[in-house]
């Protein structure tokens, strides 16, 4: 199959206050349509960066990501994120939710009629349609994931974009989340980039895992392909020796990579730009300080 | 606050309970606790009255003020029954000069009484009101404004730090000499003194509620602006559907604090100005220096501070209503 997105030589620089920190370098991944791939590495290493950069919610000093043919700028609803704590607006319900992004993203291609049929189907998917008129305070952690995944899965991305989705949530209600996801990956075949820090959960979903060095300058440091056949049984797996030796490899990766990148802080590129700069963050920092 | 006041919240909140004891245990704290207390101040209050002699006479206990209380309202009655009778007067004046000469034009004159006590507590309450909502329609947009654009902060930041602290009484002489040169109409539709005390409550409300706004719009949680920007929801629908949403809370803190300052300032701005009000009935009474005048000031004393209570009830109610994050909505 033919490569979708083109993550090519991105790196990242953040500017701090001791001068700029290299974060990212020289990050390099193709992914074909309709796969799955998991992001995983250490803790701060600059998985939410690169996941960020391809959402376009940050800029990349160097290098790009093209998707589809089309260089990406900016953020935009054809890659949907599913972020790490959810991020549902409190003061809508469920179908509000989801509804808020419809209606943004079909508005003008289809009706009223359509865009409600829509909806529901999505939260039907997620197994939420008891739910819907709920508000994010009123429904468990895992329930508010779902409503998260159906409102991306309800933007209809070209790549969907999952931050540690079952990141916060309990290891029970986290092995129904990854069954859900499993079927409705069955169905829908998307292509998705997840972030994720259990080893389980990357061999269980994954097509790929993609393994990042530690930071500072974190790259990719090794891509493990997962050949198990799919539909996928956990408990089954569990005895598969296939799945015991992949399980292996990432743990020993992720044990053996403390060290950074080979080329750490002796070559850090002199002239950057920094047109990039994370303007949010900025942004709010500034604006409490100053007005409290 | 919260353990001596009855509050309507509570009340609401308040479920009878099966078991006897409990509702006993309720009924002991909404209703016996807060009268107890109540009932100890008025003692207190009626054994140091005694004791106190001023140049007006002693100094009035509970029974004195609910004197006054029943007397501030006869006297309203009474005025109220003189205006009617006036413009029956007139009325029958005007009949009899038209019945005599046909071309005479019947002129209406206006009653000019005395405002008593509750005319007083309209006008202030309408000025408090006028003043306060004028402030939150300029202030919330700026907030708003300024809360979005850091550069923005920047600019006001240092203007709102110093004009926050001024005491409402030092802007009163420029607004008095600013509203008398702008707003020189011959025959005002609004009284000058109205717009006086209305732009002093006006200037002292403004800050909470700018900070406040900008605050809540300021530390919206940064992911749900990312949503919105994955959305591309256009810089209106932004502040539509995420960022007026999620700072009402703040906004609705913002708007309490105001009102509260808001009603402690006109009632200052009264008393300084003799603009009419609640402020000014407490002046007259002091430089009247009747026998009664304490009893009425304390009358007034208590009046105010029951409003300040029911309007502070209110913005709860109000912020209640429309906040989603019902938690930010306690006392
Ligand atoms: N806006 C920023 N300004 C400065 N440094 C940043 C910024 N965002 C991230 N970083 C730094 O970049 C590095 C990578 O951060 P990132 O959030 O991508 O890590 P991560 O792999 O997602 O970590 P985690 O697994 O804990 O979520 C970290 O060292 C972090 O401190
Ligand atoms: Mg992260």
């Amino acid at each position: 199959m033919s490569v979708l997105l083109d993550i090519s030589q991105v790196g990242m620089e953040f500017p701090t206050n001791d001068g700029p920190f290299t974060a990212l370098r020289d990050v390099n991944l193709k992914i074909r349509k309709g796969e799955f791939v998991s992001l995983i590495g250490h803790s701060g290493c600059g998985k939410s960066t690169v996941l960020n950069i391809v959402a376009g919610l940050h800029r990349a000093t160097s290098g790009g990501v093209i998707l589809d043919g089309r260089e990406v700028t900016d953020p935009g609803p054809e890659r949907a994120v599913v972020f790490q704590n959810h991020s549902l607006l409190p003061w809508l319900t469920a179908y509000e939710n989801v509804e808020l992004a419809v209606r943004q993203v079909f508005g003008k291609t289809r009706g009223k009629a359509e865009q409600r049929e829509w909806i529901e189907h999505n939260l039907k998917l997620v197994h939420m349609e008891h739910a819907m008129q709920k508000r994010p305070g009123e429904i468990s952690g895992g329930m508010k994931q779902r409503v998260g995944i159906a409102r991306a899965l309800a933007m209809q991305p070209k790549v969907l974009l999952m931050d540690e989705p079952f990141g916060a949530l309990d290891a029970l209600t986290r092995a129904h989340m990854q069954d859900s996801l499993m079927e409705i990956q069955a169905e829908l075949n998307n292509t998705v980039i997840m972030i994720t820090h259990d080893v389980d959960e990357a061999v269980l979903l994954s097509d790929r895992i993609v393994m990042m060095t530690n930071g500072p300058a974190a790259t990719i440091g090794e891509v493990l392909e997962v050949d198990l056949e799919r539909p996928r049984h956990r408990l089954e797996l569990a005895g598969d020796p296939r799945y015991n030796r992949l399980r292996a490899r990432v743990l020993k990766f992720l044990h053996e990579r403390h060290g950074g990148s080979p080329r750490n802080d002796s070559t850090s590129k002199t002239s950057t730009t920094r047109a990039a700069a994370d303007e949010p963050a900025v942004h709010e920092a500034e604006g409490v300080e100053s007005a409290a | 606050m919260s353990t001596i006041t009855m509050t309507p919240g509570r009340l609401l909140r308040w479920k009878p309970q099966v078991d006897g004891r409990g509702l006993l245990t309720t009924t002991v704290k909404l209703v016996a606790l807060p009268a107890a207390g109540i009932l100890v101040f008025l003692l207190l209050w009626s054994a140091g009255a005694r004791n106190i002699d001023t140049s007006l006479g002693q100094f009035p206990g509970p029974l004195a003020v609910g004197e006054q209380f029943g007397a501030l309202y006869t006297e309203h009655q009474r005025s109220r029954e003189k205006e009617v009778a006036f413009y029956e007067r007139q009325r029958e004046r005007n009949a009899r000069r038209v019945a005599e000469d046909p071309g005479y034009e019947p002129k209406i004159r206006d009653y000019t009484g005395k405002e008593t006590f509750i005319d007083q507590i309209g006008t202030s309450l309408v000025t408090v009101m006028s003043g306060f909502l004028l402030a939150a329609m300029i202030a919330i947009p700026l907030g708003i404004a300024i809360g979005l654009s850091p550069g923005l902060n920047a600019a006001c930041n240092p203007i709102i730090q110093v004009f926050k602290p001024v005491s409402p009484l030092a802007w009163l002489p420029l607004v008095t000499m600013v509203v008398s040169a702008l707003y020189a109409t011959p025959d005002p539709v609004i009284a000058k003194s109205f717009i006086n005390s209305m732009i002093t409550v006006t200037l002292c409300c403004l800050w909470p509620m700018v900070i406040n706004t900008a605050v809540g719009v300021a530390s919206i949680d940064r992911d749900l602006v990312n949503v919105s920007r994955v959305l591309r929801l256009p810089p209106l629908q932004h502040v539509r559907r995420i960022v007026l949403p999620a700072s009402v809370p703040m906004i609705f803190t913002g708007m309490r604090l105001s009102l509260g300052v808001a009603w402690m300032v006109l009632i200052a701005a009264e008393m300084l100005a003799q603009n009419p009000g609640l402020g000014k009935f407490v002046w007259d009474e002091f430089q009247n220096g009747s026998s009664d005048s304490l009893a009425r000031i304390m009358a007034a004393v208590i009046v105010i501070g029951f409003i300040g209570f029911l309007l502070d009830r209110s913005m709860l109610q109000l912020q209640r209503f429309f906040s989603w994050d019902k938690g930010t909505a306690t006392h």
